[in-house]
């Protein structure tokens, strides 16, 4: 009898140790999804469907993990992207994230894509306390870490986009007369309602025609007759790329020359300007956060030439006019920097710390001066433009930095 | 060419008076033994795969609504996403904005589908065969963007959508909210499959039958053609929207996005490879829609469609009558091995 009290005394005092060691090293804590060899992420993407174009972002973010595990890993551990296909349906991302979750056992979703598919798992993914980082989309409702701790955005979204034009407009054409052309979906209202926001009480006075299309139209064309006709001499195109070469294209065959504003969506030369005739674009405003590939003013840079040598290696076949795959190696280093600075310590609660305090992180691909900042209050981590104007056949980066933080 | 003709050739063949009745369903025994394998398998897996086999239920719901239509009355619909968007969305306007129980949703998305269904059916009734299913494609394309719509954007939450809560198990009982709501699915489906193999067994389903085969010769024996075409496309659509109530309460979210055509398509094919007109078949047909994209996907990322083509034409080539063509089969050996 006392031996076995004994032997629990002692299974006890060594329980005890250990307990205080590993609190005094302090070192590797794991949840699900993390161990000393592995660390499991998470992805859901258009693959196939409407919006699979957008599915170049997966892969090339899988080619980035797969270059970084073949340099090591990240702290010695190799990281495998388990990505899954949604085709943009909201109950298929639901069911593709609990298998993540569930079967898989992932540390984390990272850069799901899409408005309507992240707003379809942010529930779940809180409730189930599993970080939802950097969800590619635009929208302005994932900054709101008080109601949503587990969700974080990451570009610039479309309101502060927006609301940067109209703070220009009221600034350097205060009795301008607008035409706004815009995608009738959740990322065309979206932007309408910044730009309004943007323009405060004037936006009923100055806003003298609202035109929207939908998506699935051929061409855009009878729109511009119609803002034409408004009488307008600012335009404010708000259109995904197909739709923005035609309108450039229109705008010039009907001879109408407003002062032209871009959004950042479709500023790629390559896709847009190009198509639509350099001399159609010029003095078109638009604004930027990374580095368009198409553009040769960025042929030497160095975040340029490392992209190049990562698909060169990695990713040979990637079209290098996309601008979705810039984006995605950009977002992928946001990754691998939360991750490393995590160090040993790869809990779930330990990523979203992490995460939300990013200070002035610069990554190769973002413009000269825009950085990475998030706090614990702030959960949008791009939140910085500059405006440019097309000139020649490249984008020249005029004015400072400018910031139009929006909270969801 | 009319409609019954053609109909015809997508369903038996050779056949030539209707399907019998018996062989709409299973036997006893094949039913037990499917219940109980639906009864018992939840209390061994895990959540995610509970989940997966309550979308499972919901989607046969979907495919069987189309069957009674297709298989039972003969008309073609690819619409069948724009009634159940309608279901979907009655429920959450309903949960989410007027606090109403789930539960009671269920019978009102029924009920304001048939309605909707049975108006849809009017000009059905000018229409047959491919014209049919044209003009009821044009109601699954405009499904989406009416929900869009800034006019209905207070209720519908425009292209954000509505998030919907999901339910916990009542009375204390101890389980996870996503098996609760498995066995809530399965009794409603259990439920609504008993009533249409009634329904189908009935005189109103020997009227649907009789028009299915021919429509002139249903009316010259007294059955009212106008009357019964409708009544099939509610009873179809009022399915159709439990199941999309259902499919919002366990998706917990509904958006335009989830309801486009692709839906319409996919619940189609599930009751082609289910067999058409042939009830128990749809659950077949609903885990091919589920199922198979993921098996396609895991062959390969990027092919993930072509694979899936690929897959359904084997389907389609080996067994052009579905999983009724392999029940039949099945059974032929069953009973060669008795006789042995």
């Amino acid at each position: 009898m006392s031996a076995i009290r004994h032997l629990a005394a002692i299974a006890v005092a060594l329980a005890l140790v250990s307990a205080s060691c590993s609190t005094a090293l302090a070192q590797k804590k794991y949840d699900t999804g993390a161990s000393d060899t592995e660390i499991k992420i998470g992805n859901i993407m258009p693959y196939s469907g409407a919006a699979s174009a957008y599915g170049v972002i997966g892969k090339t973010e899988d080619a980035y993990f797969r270059k970084i595990n073949a340099e090591g890993g990240i702290n010695g551990r190799k990281i495998t992207f388990i990505s899954y296909d949604d085709a943009y349906t909201p109950p298929k991302t639901v069911e593709q994230a609990r298998k993540l979750v569930e079967s898989d056992e992932v540390l984390l979703i990272f850069n799901s894509l899409g408005t309507p598919p992240n707003s379809a798992i942010q529930k779940y993914m809180n409730q189930k306390k599993v970080p939802q980082l950097f969800v590619a989309t635009g929208a302005t409702k994932w900054n709101d870490p008080k109601e949503f701790p587990w969700t974080m955005g990451w570009q610039p979204n479309y309101q502060s986009e927006s609301i940067i034009y109209a703070k220009y407009i009221l600034k350097n054409k205060p009795n301008a007369k607008i035409a706004v052309l815009y995608q009738n979906d959740d990322y065309g209202k979206d932007y309408l309602k910044g730009f309004k926001d943007g323009l405060g009480s004037k936006a009923a006075s100055m806003i003298v025609a609202e035109d929207s299309y939908e998506v699935t139209e051929p061409t855009i064309d009878s729109h511009i007759v119609r803002l034409k006709a408004s009488g307008a001499d600012v335009f404010f195109n708000i259109t995904t790329p197909k739709f923005a070469a035609q309108a450039i294209k229109k705008n010039a065959e009907l001879d109408w020359h407003p002062l032209h504003f871009l959004n950042n969506v479709s500023s790629s030369i390559g896709s847009v300007i190009k198509p639509a005739g350099f001399e159609a674009a010029q003095g078109i405003i638009s604004s930027q956060y990374l580095m368009d590939p198409t553009d040769p003013q960025w042929k030497t840079d160095k975040g340029m030439i490392a992209w190049n040598e990562f698909l060169d290696r990695y990713y040979p076949d990637a079209n290098r006019a996309d601008a979705s795959v810039m984006y995605a190696y950009i977002v992928a280093q946001g990754l691998e920097h939360v991750l490393r600075a995590c160090g040993d310590n790869l809990t779930r609660e330990n990523i979203m710390k992490q995460a939300a305090s990013l200070r002035d992180l610069e990554l190769r691909g973002l413009l000269p001066g825009i950085k990475v900042n998030t706090s614990a209050t702030d959960f949008a981590p791009l939140s910085q433009l500059q405006l440019m104007r097309f000139k020649g056949e490249t984008w020249e980066r005029f004015g400072d930095i400018l910031s139009g933080d929006v909270g969801g | 060419m009319s409609a019954a003709e053609e109909v015809e050739v997508v369903t038996e063949g050779q056949a030539v008076e209707a399907v019998p009745k018996r062989a709409m369903t299973l036997g006893y025994g094949t039913s037990l033994v499917v219940l109980a394998a639906l009864v018992l398998i939840p209390l061994f897996v895990k959540n995610f795969i509970i989940f997966q086999m309550t979308m499972l239920l919901i989607y046969a719901l979907a495919v069987l609504a189309l069957n009674i239509l297709t298989g039972g009355s003969g008309q073609f619909s690819l619409g069948q996403s724009a009634f159940y968007a309608v279901g979907a969305y009655t429920s959450a306007i309903l949960m989410e904005h007027a606090g109403m129980n789930y539960a009671l949703t269920l019978p009102i998305a029924g009920i304001v589908c048939f309605g909707f269904g049975f108006l849809f059916g009017q000009p059905a009734l000018r229409l047959s065969g491919v014209y049919l299913a044209l003009a009821t494609f044009a109601l699954a394309t405009a499904m989406p963007q009416l929900l869009k719509l800034g006019y209905f954007e207070h209720w519908t939450g425009g292209v954000q959508g509505l998030v919907v809560t999901k339910p916990d198990a009542p009375f204390g009982l101890p389980m996870s909210q996503d098996m609760w709501l498995y066995y809530f699915t399965l009794v409603v489906s259990i439920a609504i499959y008993v009533a249409s193999v009634n329904l189908l067994r009935s005189r109103s389903g020997r009227a649907f039958m009789a028009i299915r085969d021919n429509e002139i010769a249903a009316s010259a024996m007294g059955v009212d053609v106008a009357l019964y075409k409708t009544l099939a496309f509610g009873v179809s659509a009022g399915i159709t929207g439990v199941a999309g109530g259902l499919g919002a309460i366990a998706v917990q979210f509904v958006a335009p996005d989830g309801y486009t055509i692709q839906l319409a398509i996919s619940l189609f094919l599930g009751m082609v490879v289910g067999g058409v007109g042939w009830l128990p078949g749809s659950i077949v047909g609903s885990a091919f829609i589920i199922f198979v994209p993921n098996i396609a996907e895991g062959i390969s990322k990027g092919l993930s469609g072509a694979v899936f083509g690929v897959l359904l034409f084997l389907v389609i080539f080996l067994v052009p009558h579905g999983a009724r063509q392999v029940a039949i089969i099945a059974q032929q050996l069953a009973a060669k091995l008795k006789k042995n």
